[in-house]
């Protein structure tokens, strides 16, 4: 099998849909003869013309906004945000609009659109090019997120978010476009809404999305050789989520750490621990516990190791759901050393 | 001699002029209604060693990018007559609203060269001090300064001072809703500010063609009110010549001014970019031959007021810049990992504390490990 990128996934992605439906156009900036800044859109406007992938004036809440009138004219646009920061200028076309025009028509109107953003950090960017917003989309009712985190998903999620019949806001975790796998395309993976079990454990669940996704699986291998069995669960979409492939989980560990590189406050982490207290109250052993970037502006590329969360907060965490032997939920930095398994 | 074109003359015509200003090589176009006074001799001196300084400067950062010292890095080559015309035509209590790509402008206005490479080096997002320099940090996101530089340059004409502000964008950058409210509340509240538009062709990939279908970018002031000026803006002699009238009429109080600057990148977008994958080499090639440090100096020459001597000068002292920067560039800078922390707000918020606390417990924790090792 080849082996195949994140990148390269999601513009045979993109390929195979634009020759599926005759409705499907790519616009953004730099995405026609350049083929994006990341290549996404690599010769999708030479391959189709210049009809089907192209180049607009440099205006996010114009190519948001277009996208919309398009979507209402028929077509099924996918459209490109350079980067996480920049999709700012376009919130106000995505929040009032692209995600509540179903419901304000009463569902005479619908849009099938799908807003493509390089998204996270950990690629040493100057700033502005390494924000993780999923927050801002999951909070906005009517907009779907979706967030990859291995390039089999990255292809069958992104076909599926072009034939959704809502506004799909698709969360490419800039990290991980050169991480390859061995694939044969297409590939068809689990749908929306389905979380899945990267890798089962009896001893605690770590909840992960995106660009995060990874990081949890090293930290449950390494968890391993301190004697701790971790089950790794991918979210996949944000919205919609899948509750009960993470109670049925949680159920059965009865300890649960929620990954997110976001800053904490306030953040889908956050949504994500509350339901699964709610949902696993008596199972639980140790309360629910998130590790998150720090509420702070993304730092510059020098300094963004300290912001990430890595491996030795993930172990921090682990650690800290001995809770049997532990004074409280604050963090405390003794408890470092794991135990050799858990309670 | 051409008289310099009075302020109030300016604001009674809004069309900008149907060609380009040009004051160097080439006689004015025919048809050309506007007289630009040629500047003195003395300004275009200063300005040729400025060019001068400000491209060794430039091939320098480059090399730097090479050796992994900065993060990245935008050219500006080739755009030298825009860069040093703007950072000459402010006073020292004049603000200056740059972008990514005007480093050369900064370094210009007598910034410290490594505080101004901060960004791109990647150990902070402003290595100046904005209040100081009067400069604002270095703009990413596209012509969201232009708002700012606005708001600015009325704050301070309400408190009676006669600053101007002066907003640098590129052709890309008037496609965002941004630069076109910019454009309409200058207008609206007579704000002393000059937008400067440094159309050197291409946005990325994407040619001025796609970008816009308005006749010059300098049109887009008529429908707002903005007077506005199309300029040759590999002429350092023409760049001047228009920034002081703009300058002087926003400073007089004839409200703002648009100046589209028609130059050229010579490098890729930034050394991570790829221009071959969209623009032809005879292009470039074009462009080359109107290089704004040759033309001054042919003009400099002819007039006798710049000979080998002063050449020779003027490329041993840029090199001198350089290397200095070279230098003070080979230390690892030094990255206060806490700094991330410092300025959220003005006090830290009892959530912060416990953050900072963490990586503190972190550090030690870390450093106790490697002690043991
Ligand atoms: C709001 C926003 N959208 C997208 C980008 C990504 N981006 C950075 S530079 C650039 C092209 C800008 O072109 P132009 O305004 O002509 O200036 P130039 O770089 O040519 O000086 C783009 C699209 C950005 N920085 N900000």
């Amino acid at each position: 099998m080849p082996a195949v990128s994140m990148a390269h996934a999601l513009n045979q992605a993109l390929r195979d849909a634009i020759g599926a439906d005759d409705g499907v156009v790519v616009f953004g900036e730099d995405v026609g003869e350049l083929g994006g800044v990341f290549r996404v859109t690599d010769g999708l406007a030479s391959s189709f013309g210049e009809d089907r992938c192209f180049d607009t004036p440099l205006a996010e809440a114009g190519i948001v906004g277009f996208a919309v009138g398009m979507a209402m004219a028929g077509y099924r646009p996918v459209v490109e945000m350079q980067f996480d920061a920049f999709s700012y200028p376009a919130l106000e076309q995505i929040v009032s609009h692209v995600a509540k025009t179903r419901n304000r028509t009463r569902g005479a109107v619908t849009l099938p659109m799908v807003i493509r953003i390089p998204f996270a950090g950990g690629i040493g960017g100057v700033e502005h090019h390494c924000d993780a917003s999923e927050a801002f989309f999951a909070h906005t009712p009517g907009l779907k997120v979706v967030t990859p985190s291995s390039a089999s998903d990255a292809y069958s999620l992104l076909r599926e978010a072009i034939d959704d019949p809502d506004p799909v806001v698709f969360l490419e975790p800039k990290k991980l476009y050169w991480t390859k796998e061995e694939l044969t395309l297409p590939a068809s993976t689990e749908g929306f809404g389905r979380a899945v079990v990267r890798r089962s454990g009896r001893d605690a669940t770590l909840l992960a999305y995106g660009p995060s996704v990874p990081v949890a699986m090293e930290s449950a291998a390494a968890a391993a050789s301190e004697g701790w069995d971790v089950e790794v669960v991918d979210l996949r979409t944000l919205v919609p989520l899948d509750d009960e492939t993470m109670t049925a989980s949680v159920r059965r560990t009865g300890r649960c750490v929620v990954l997110q590189e976001a800053q904490g406050f306030a953040g889908v982490g956050a949504e994500i621990a509350s339901r699964v207290q709610e949902r696993c109250f008596h199972s639980l052993h140790a309360p629910v516990l998130r590790v998150s970037g720090f509420d702070v502006p993304y730092p510059p590329p020098k300094a963004e190791h300290v912001h990430l969360p890595g491996v030795d907060r993930v172990l921090d965490a682990i650690a800290r759901l001995q809770w049997d032997d532990a004074p409280d939920t604050t963090w405390v930095p003794e408890q470092r050393e794991l135990a050799g398994g858990k309670a | 001699m051409s008289t310099q074109v009075s302020a109030a003359a300016v604001a009674d015509r809004l069309l900008p002029s149907a060609s380009p200003v040009r004051l160097l090589d080439d006689a004015t176009p025919a048809g050309y209604a506007r007289d630009y006074a040629m500047p003195s001799e003395q300004r275009l001196r200063s300005a040729y060693r400025a060019m001068v300084i400000g491209r060794r400067f430039d091939t320098q950062a480059t090399a730097l990018t090479k050796q992994g010292k900065l993060a990245v890095y935008p050219s500006s080559r080739g755009q030298e007559a825009c860069q040093i015309a703007a950072a000459a035509s402010l006073r020292d209590d004049d603000w200056l609203f740059p972008t990514y790509r005007d480093t050369m402008s900064l370094v210009s206005r007598g910034l410290d060269p490594i505080e101004v490479l901060t960004l791109l080096r990647g150990t902070w997002h402003c290595g100046y001090d904005s209040q100081a320099t009067k400069t604002a940090p270095q703009c990413t996101p596209l012509a969201t300064q232009s708002l700012h530089a606005v708001g600015l340059a009325h704050g301070q004409a309400r408190k009676g001072r006669d600053s101007v502000a002066l907003a640098m964008l590129g052709d890309g950058a008037t496609s965002e809703g941004d630069f076109h409210e910019a454009l309409n509340f200058a207008a609206v509240f007579r704000a002393p500010v000059v937008f400067l538009v440094q159309n050197n062709g291409w946005a990325i990939s994407v040619p001025l063609a796609k970008q816009s279908a308005a006749p010059t970018l300098a049109h887009k002031g008529v429908g707002y009110g903005v007077p506005a000026e199309q300029v040759d803006g590999n002429d350092v002699a023409a760049m001047t010549s228009v920034l002081d009238t703009a300058v002087e009429h926003a400073r007089s109080g004839g409200g703002p001014f648009l100046i589209e600057a028609h130059t050229y990148r010579l490098e890729a977008h930034t050394n991570a970019d790829d221009a071959t994958r969209y623009r032809e080499d005879t292009e470039v090639e074009q462009w080359r031959g109107r290089d704004p440090l040759e033309r001054a100096e042919r003009y400099l020459r002819a007039r006798g007021c710049l000979g080998d001597e002063d050449v020779r000068g003027f490329a041993e002292e840029a090199e001198e810049f350089a290397g200095s920067v070279r230098a003070r560039m080979q230390q690892e800078p030094e990255v206060a990992p806490l700094e991330i922390f410092e300025h959220v707000f003005g006090e830290l918020t009892p959530q912060l504390q416990e953050q900072r606390a963490q990586v503190v417990a972190e550090q030690a924790a870390e450093a106790m490990s490697e002690e043991d090792r």
